[in-house]
C-alpha cells in the first residue's frame, strides 16, 4: 500500500512535469506576441520593452521555465515598479491579462467545475449503469432495444447539440428552468441544482451512454461464469444471483472506466461551461487561449492533469476493494 | 428400497443435435451411480438436467428426485429442491466460487435462503461444515477468498455447501477432473465417508474409468447421448458386454500394463540407452528462480531447484511430478523458451546453456517441443498446412509445403486438409498437427508437455501409439513430461520423479513404479485409481 502510494505519487510528479515542460514549449511555437496582446493597443515601442520584461518574456525560454518551476515549490517575487509582491508556493505566475494571481484564478473558478464535472459524472453513472443493467437483464425485449437505440443516440451526438436542445427546449419553450447562472451551492442549494440541472444533463447523456453498455457487457459477461451457474444449482432466485454475485463483477470495469472517462468529461466540461456561461475553469481556458495567457493555460493544463492522475489512482483503489485478487502494486 | 433420484427416458436436445438420447436409471439412497464416458458421450448433459440447471435446451422424459418431479416443478419448488435436495458440485474448482465474496459467506448466503437461519447460525454453520470436510483452521479459512484455496480445498467447500444443506442426492461432474492424483484420492475417500455417514446417494460423472471403478457401486457407460452399458462396476469390468466398454477399458493406460516399446531401431541408432554413451542432452544442477513478492522484500523462489539428467539418443525420459513440481519448467529451461538462472544445459556435446537466440538457432533444428493445449499452441488464423511448413520456411527448406503434405500423411491427417484451420480439427487431430510441426525439422529430441492430458483415452491411445511408431522409425529420444504416471511407464524408459522442484527419484521405469524407493514416489504411486477388478491381488 505505501509502495502503492509513493510510486503513484512519483509517477502523478513525472506527469505534471512533463505536461508544464510541454505546453511550455508549445507556447513557443505559437504565433502571436502575448506582450503585444497585454499591452493593448496604443503601446510604444519603449512600453513593449517594458512590458515584456515585467512578464519575464525577455529571457530564455529555459529560464522562464525553470523560474516557473521555482515559484512552484518555493514561491516568488514579482516587482512590478517599486512594490514587490510575493506569490506563496505553490505559485503559477500571474495572469498576463489580468494581472491576477493563477493561483486565485483557478480556485475562484473550481467549485463551478467541479460541481459541472462531478454532478455529470454522477448523474452518468445512476443513468448509465441502471440502464446498462435494465438492458442486460431485459434481454431480447422492446425494453432492451430501445434502450440500445437511446444510448446509440446519446453516444453520437455532440454535446453542444444536447445542450442547445435542452436550453431551447427547458428555458425557451417550457420556461420551467432559468438560463443557467451559477449560484454558490453554500448560498441556495436548491437553486444551484435547479441552475445546474441542464448542464449536467448535456454533459451526462454522452458518457451515461458509455457506461451504459460497459456496465451490460460486464453483467452479461459475469452472468455466464461458472460461479453463476454454482449458486444457481443452490436454489437461489435469479434476483438474488443478480443482486449477490453478478452486479459486483461488472461494476468492476465501470470503475476502470470511469477514471479514464474523467479526461473526456473535463475536456466536454470546457464546452458545456462555454455555452451555458458558466464562470468555470473550462471557459478561463478558453479565454486564455484566444489572448496567449501561457501562466493561466499552464494552470489549467496542470490542475486537470492532476485531476485525471488522482482519479485513475482513486479507480485502481476501487478496483482492489471490488476484487479481492487484485493486488495493489 | 424405493429409489431417491429416478430418471426414465431422459432427452437433452439443443436445437437439432441431440446431446441425450433417451437415458434412464435409478439411484438409491447410499449408493454411487458412475457415469463414465469420452467427451461428448452426453454424460455432462445428463448432470446439468437433473437440477434443471440447461439454459436453452429442451429436456423431456422425467425425472423423479425424491418423490418431485424436477422437469414439472414450479420455480419456487424447484429453488427449494435446488440444493436443498439434489446438490451439485463442478469440474473447475477456480471458476465455481464467487472470487469477490468470502467462502465462509458463501456458503452461509446458501444455506440462509435455504432455511431462513440468522447471519450468526449460518455463519457458525459455514464453520462447522467446512471443518467437517476436512479444512484445516476452518474458523479462519472460511474468511479467506477463494483465490487463497486450493483446487482441492475449493472442491472440498463445495461440497461442504451442500453437506449444509443436507441434500438427498450429490451430482458430482468430473469433482476431481483438475486435481493431482494425491488430492484426488483424498476427496474420492471424503466423497465415500460423506455418503455412509449420511446416506446421501452419489451421481459421479467422469471420463476416468479408475475414478469411477473406485468410488461407485454401479456404472453407466455412456457414447453418443446413449447408455451402452448400465451395470454393477465388478461385472461391467470384468465382463463388459459392450464392445465399446471393452475398447474404452483397453484404452486406458495402466500402471501394470505393457510397454509401447520401441520394436524397429534404426539401424546404428539403438534405441535402449548404451551406457558410456556420449549423452543427447545432459543438464547439470539446473536452477530456476522466480522472483515474487511485494517490492523491497522480493524473494527468489525456485521452481526448478538444481535438477541434473541425461537423456541419451533415442532414449525416452519420464518426467512425473504435479502441479507446481517444476516439471513444465524444466521442459521449458530444456528448450531455452525460459533462461535457467544457473547450471548447465549440453545439448550434443554444445553448451547451450548460455548461448543467444541467433548462436542457438542451429540446435534449435535438433530440439523441438510439443505442448498440453494443442488448440492454444496453434496459430488459429493460420492453416494447419502452414503451420507445419512454417518451421521449414525458417529453415530455408525449399520445398517446405510439400514436405508438411508428407508429415501430415505420416502423423496420420489427411495431406488433403492442409488448407484447414485448427478450429476444423478435433482434439486428437490438433494434437497431430502439433507434433507434424515439431518433426518438420527434424529433430533428434522431442519435448512433450502433457502432449494428451487434454485428450480422452482413446485419442491418448492413438497418439502415444504414434510417438511409440515415430521413436522407432527416426530414433526420437523424449523428454516427456506428465502428471499421469500410467501414461509415462507406458511411453518411456526411464523415469524421474519431481517433487517442488527436485528429482526425488530417478531410474528405469520397471524399477521405480515396482520397487519405488523414495517416500513420495510410494504415495504417488499409491494414489491412482486402479481398475481393481481387473488387477491382480497383490
Amino acid at each position: 500500500m505505501i509502495w502503492f502510494l509513493t510510486r503513484r505519487v512519483l509517477a502523478t510528479v513525472a506527469v505534471l512535469l512533463a505536461m508544464s515542460a510541454i505546453v511550455y514549449g508549445l507556447f513557443y511555437l505559437m504565433p502571436g506576441d502575448p506582450a503585444v496582446l497585454a499591452c493593448g493597443k496604443r503601446c510604444g515601442p519603449e512600453q513593449l520593452v517594458v512590458t515584456r520584461h515585467k512578464l519575464g518574456l525577455d529571457q530564455a525560454v529555459y529560464l522562464q521555465y525553470w523560474h516557473f518551476l521555482e515559484g512552484l515549490v518555493i514561491g516568488r517575487d514579482y516587482s512590478s515598479g517599486p512594490d514587490v509582491n510575493h506569490c506563496a508556493a505553490p505559485c503559477l505566475g500571474y495572469s498576463f491579462q489580468s494581472d491576477q494571481p493563477v493561483t486565485s484564478l483557478l480556485l475562484d473558478r473550481l467549485p463551478v467545475s467541479a460541481s459541472l464535472t462531478l454532478g455529470a459524472l454522477l448523474l452518468a453513472l445512476v443513468l448509465g449503469v441502471g440502464a446498462g443493467l435494465l438492458s442486460a437483464l431485459r434481454r431480447g425485449t422492446v425494453v432492451e432495444r430501445l434502450l440500445t437505440g437511446v444510448t446509440l443516440l446519446g453516444f453520437s451526438t455532440p454535446v453542444f447539440l444536447i445542450g442547445l436542445i435542452l436550453l431551447l427546449v427547458f428555458c425557451a419553450w417550457l420556461k420551467v428552468l432559468p438560463f443557467p447562472s451559477y449560484v454558490p451551492v453554500t448560498q441556495n442549494p436548491v437553486e444551484w441544482a435547479r441552475n445546474l440541472v441542464l448542464p449536467w444533463c448535456a454533459l451526462a447523456l454522452i458518457e451515461a451512454a458509455l457506461f451504459a453498455r460497459v456496465a451490460r457487457a460486464g453483467i452479461l459477461e459475469t452472468l455466464a461464469e461458472d460461479h453463476i451457474r454454482t449458486f444457481r444449482a443452490y436454489g437461489l432466485s435469479e434476483r438474488q444471483v443478480v443482486r449477490r454475485h453478478a452486479l459486483r463483477g461488472a461494476l468492476a470495469p465501470v470503475a476502470t472506466i470511469t477514471a479514464v472517462e474523467l479526461a473526456t468529461i473535463i475536456v466536454s466540461a470546457m464546452l458545456t461551461e462555454s455555452m451555458f456561461g458558466l464562470p468555470g475553469i473550462g471557459k478561463l481556458a478558453v479565454e486564455a487561449t484566444t489572448s496567449v495567457d501561457l501562466p493561466v493555460i499552464v494552470g489549467v493544463t496542470l490542475l486537470a492533469g492532476t485531476a485525471v492522475v488522482l482519479a485513475n489512482a482513486v479507480a485502481d483503489l476501487l478496483h482492489a476493494a471490488i476484487d479481492p485478487r487484485v493486488k495493489l502494486a | 428400497m424405493t429409489p431417491v433420484l429416478s430418471v426414465r427416458d431422459l432427452r437433452v436436445r439443443f436445437g437439432d443435435r441431440e446431446a441425450v438420447g433417451g437415458v434412464s436409471f435409478d439411484l438409491e439412497p447410499g449408493r454411487a451411480l458412475g457415469v463414465v464416458g469420452e467427451s461428448g458421450s452426453g454424460k455432462s448433459s445428463i448432470a446439468l438436467a437433473l437440477a434443471r440447471l440447461h439454459v436453452g435446451a429442451d429436456v423431456t422424459g422425467s425425472i423423479l428426485v425424491d418423490g418431485t418431479d424436477v422437469l414439472a416443478a414450479s420455480d419456487a419448488e424447484l429453488r427449494r429442491l435446488r440444493g436443498g435436495r439434489i446438490a451439485m458440485v463442478f469440474q473447475d474448482p477456480l471458476s465455481s466460487l464467487d472470487p469477490y465474496l468470502r467462502v465462509g459467506d458463501q456458503i452461509a448466503e446458501v444455506y440462509r435462503v435455504h432455511t431462513g437461519a440468522s447471519r450468526r447460525a449460518a455463519a457458525a454453520k459455514a464453520v462447522e461444515v467446512l471443518d467437517r470436510v476436512g479444512i484445516p483452521d476452518a474458523p479462519r479459512r472460511a474468511r479467506a477468498h477463494p483465490h487463497e484455496f486450493s483446487g482441492g480445498m475449493i472442491q472440498r467447500a463445495l461440497i461442504a455447501m451442500a453437506l449444509a444443506l443436507e441434500p438427498r442426492v450429490l451430482v458430482a461432474d468430473e469433482p476431481t477432473t483438475a486435481l493431482d492424483v494425491t488430492v484426488q484420492a483424498r476427496l474420492l475417500a471424503l466423497l465415500d465417508e460423506l455418503r455412509a455417514d449420511t446416506g446421501m446417494a452419489l451421481l459421479l460423472v467422469s471420463h476416468d474409468f479408475g475414478v469411477i471403478a473406485e468410488t461407485a457401486d454401479d456404472v453407466l457407460v455412456m457414447r453418443d447421448g446413449v447408455a451402452v452399458e448400465h451395470g454393477p462396476v465388478d461385472g461391467v469390468l470384468r465382463a463388459p458386454s459392450a464392445d465399446y466398454t471393452r475398447e474404452l477399458l483397453q484404452a486406458v493406460p495402466r500402471l501394470d500394463a505393457p510397454r509401447l516399446r520401441v520394436t524397429a531401431p534404426e539401424p546404428g541408432e539403438p534405441a535402449d540407452a548404451t551406457p558410456g554413451r556420449e549423452p543427447l542432452l545432459r543438464v547439470t544442477d539446473l536452477r530456476r528462480d522466480f522472483v515474487s513478492g511485494p517490492p523491497l522484500r522480493r524473494r527468489a523462489v525456485p521452481a526448478v531447484d538444481g535438477v541434473s539428467l541425461e537423456i541419451a539418443p533415442g532414449e525416452a525420459l519420464g518426467v512425473v511430478g504435479e502441479s507446481g513440481s517444476g516439471k513444465t519448467t524444466l521442459a521449458r529451461l530444456v528448450v531455452r523458451l525460459l533462461a535457467p538462472s544457473s547450471g548447465r544445459i549440453e545439448f550434443a556435446g554444445r553448451d547451450v546453456t548460455r548461448l543467444s537466440a541467433r548462436d542457438l538457432r542451429p540446435s534449435r533444428r535438433d530440439l523441438q517441443m510439443v505442448f498440453q493445449d494443442p488448440l492454444a499452441s496453434l496459430n488459429p488464423r493460420r492453416t494447419v498446412g502452414d503451420s507445419i511448413a512454417d518451421p521449414l520456411r525458417v529453415l530455408g527448406e525449399p520445398d517446405a509445403e510439400r514436405t508438411a503434405r508428407d508429415l501430415m500423411d505420416r502423423v496420420g491427417l489427411d495431406p488433403g486438409r492442409y488448407d484447414a484451420y485448427p478450429h476444423e480439427f478435433s482434439g486428437g487431430q490438433r494434437q497431430r498437427v502439433g507434433i507434424a510441426r515439431a518433426l518438420a525439422p527434424g529433430p533428434r529430441l522431442l519435448v512433450c508437455d502433457e502432449p494428451v492430458t487434454s485428450l480422452d483415452v482413446s485419442t491418448q491411445a492413438q497418439i502415444l501409439a504414434l510417438l511409440a511408431e515415430l521413436r522407432a522409425e527416426r530414433g526420437l529420444a523424449l523428454l516427456f513430461v506428465s502428471h499421469d504416471l500410467a501414461v509415462v511407464r507406458s511411453v518411456c524408459d526411464r523415469v524421474a520423479v519431481m517433487r517442488a522442484g527436485r528429482v526425488v527419484e530417478l531410474g528405469d521405469v520397471d524399477t521405480v513404479y515396482d520397487h519405488p524407493e523414495d517416500a513420495y514416489t510410494r504415495e504417488l504411486l499409491a494414489a491412482v485409481p486402479r481398475l481393481a477388478a481387473l488387477d491382480p491381488v497383490p
